[in-house]
């Protein structure tokens, strides 16, 4: 039942932690997050094991979800921009 | 050894000046809103070994209980309580973990002064009868060498060993000073302000063969480099939230079982924590402090690889650009992601002054208000004009290369033009010894 997720799948939840990532107003995070995200793909992108794929999809999902709620924290309570912003 | 000197009237007009400035930042700031102003900007922050800014996922998995989950975890009748209860067993795991320990072996307390001082004063309380001798050296954090005062005004003997040049121990010269009746010795893993390694591991083997028990002040090393309490033979540790991307205020202290360390309560009170730290757990802060332990455990590799990229970034290219700049501390063992260099020629407050657009230090954030050199680095050794033109740099899980080279290129520009206004680089760039003067005393 639990089928293996599809490429298009992964490279959709990808994108979609990048986009929300973008939105955050913290400099150090928004960096943080979208290196940290393009490094963890990067570094499973040969994974073959269908059960690993799959844990790492749920946490992706769970990363998503709670990404949503620091990028709304964040605008809510803004701080001024560095100095290199 | 803090007492500051007369004379040391910069400092006043150094924090007049510093305070200043704040004022005017905070005002601009309420005026203006929406037109950007160069005041209102922020500086970059590289002063992580004062504290770190709290992960989003550490903030995440605090919020439900600053929230809905209130309950005291001691409350055993009903399920507000337990449901506090079990997220802070969930935590001690977690902590636990990161240093290998037993979870009933990990003592909530508000941060790793506290655990110091438990640490410290409760073995040589409950073992006074019999040890009275303390063995700990002069780099260690301000909270130890104050613990270790307070006790010799009750009574006990304390050895503060010196350090090498590098500022590490010598292994011969602990051994040395052992005694008979010594009950602890305490000698921190990373040190705070130039990021040596001690060598905790040949410590560890030291004390236990000579059943002496065994603290290390842990605070700058968890969560950043890998331990292991029982390979290491740690009998008590000191760990901070606050140091490794978790929420202020709460800190641990790790107490041996097997073979038991007995210590001494400093408080009483409700018996929580097994007695020796009464008073109730703060469920969010341990939340978020478990949290952090986990993230950093699983981190730790990540971020040690960056943190060393970032760090050999910042160290080539100021030497590459700056002549006679120092790096204090061993260039080997020790923590990539905290730099102490000593610029030559150039005082480090007016430098601090002068970088308004990064957060940095010249030190300890304890000691940050005093212009007294660090004592550290008096330990180390360094000439007296060395100690005061160091600057703390410190590289952490959000630093970037563009941050980096934003600093290096302020501190490059920063040091030239200070030099060129001071007299003795001038001297030094005729020839002229200043080591030879005779300059006249005050």
């Amino acid at each position: 039942m639990a089928a293996a997720s599809t490429r298009a799948q992964v490279l959709g939840l990808y994108r979609a932690l990048l986009r929300e990532s973008e939105k955050f107003t913290s400099y150090g995070f928004r960096t943080y997050a979208i290196r940290r995200i393009r490094d963890a793909f990067r570094e499973n992108k040969n994974l073959k094991n269908s059960a690993e794929i799959e844990t790492l999809v749920n946490n992706a999902k769970t990363n998503l979800e709670m990404i949503h709620r620091q990028v709304t924290i964040g605008q809510l309570y803004s701080a001024p921009k560095l100095v290199i912003e | 050894m803090w007492v500051p000197r007369p004379g040391a009237w910069r400092a006043l007009r150094g924090l007049a000046a510093f305070q200043g400035r704040r004022f005017a930042g905070a005002a601009t700031q309420q005026q203006g809103k929406g037109n950007v102003d160069e005041s209102a900007l922020r500086p970059l922050y590289l002063d992580v070994q004062a504290t770190t800014p709290l992960d989003p996922r550490v903030l995440d998995s605090m919020l439900p209980y600053l929230i809905h989950y209130y309950g005291n975890p001691h409350s055993r009748t009903h399920a507000y309580g337990w449901e506090s209860e079990s997220a802070m067993e969930k935590a001690r795991q977690q902590v636990a973990s990161i240093i290998e320990a037993d979870p009933r072996e990990i003592i909530f307390t508000s941060g790793a002064t506290e655990s110091n001082n438990i640490a410290i004063k409760g073995v040589a309380r409950f073992y006074k009868s019999r040890k009275k001798h303390i063995i700990t050296t002069q780099t260690e954090h301000k909270c130890v060498l104050d613990s270790c005062r307070a006790l010799e005004a009750e009574g006990f003997n304390v050895t503060y060993l010196p350090v090498k040049k590098n500022g590490i121990i010598d292994l011969k010269e602990l051994e040395n000073a052992i005694q008979p009746d010594t009950s602890l010795v305490s000698i921190m893993t990373v040190n705070n302000e130039i990021g040596v390694k001690q060598p905790v591991s040949d410590i560890g083997q030291i004390c236990n063969s000579r059943k002496i028990f065994f603290h290390t002040d842990a605070a700058q090393a968890v969560g950043k480099i890998p331990l292991n309490v029982n390979d290491m033979k740690i009998d008590l540790m000191s760990i901070s939230g606050h140091k490794i991307y978790g929420p202020k205020g709460v800190g641990a202290i790790y107490i041996r079982r097997r073979p038991r360390v007995r210590v001494e309560p400093l408080q009483s009170g409700g018996g929580q924590e097994r007695g020796l730290r009464s008073g109730t757990v703060p469920t969010p802060l341990v939340v978020g402090f478990g949290a952090a332990c986990e993230l950093a455990q699983q981190e730790m590799e990540y971020d040690h690889k960056r943190i060393s990229l970032l760090a050999e970034r910042l160290v080539t290219k100021i030497m590459a650009e700056i002549p006679d700049v120092v790096m204090n501390g061993d260039p080997v063992d020790r923590y990539p992601g905290c730099i102490n260099l000593s610029f030559a020629y150039v005082e480090g407050e007016s430098l601090l002054m002068a970088l308004k657009e990064v957060a940095l230090s010249s030190g300890s954030a304890c000691t940050s208000a005093s212009l007294e050199p660090s004592y550290v680095l008096r330990a180390i050794g360094t000439d007296e004009d060395l100690a005061h033109s160091s600057i703390r740099f410190g590289i952490g899980r959000f630093t970037t290369e563009e941050e980096l080279d934003y600093t290096v290129k302020k501190c490059i520009q920063q040091v030239k033009r200070l030099r060129e206004m001071s007299p003795l680089w001038e001297m030094v760039q005729d020839g002229i010894d200043l080591k030879n003067i005779k300059w006249t005393q005050h």
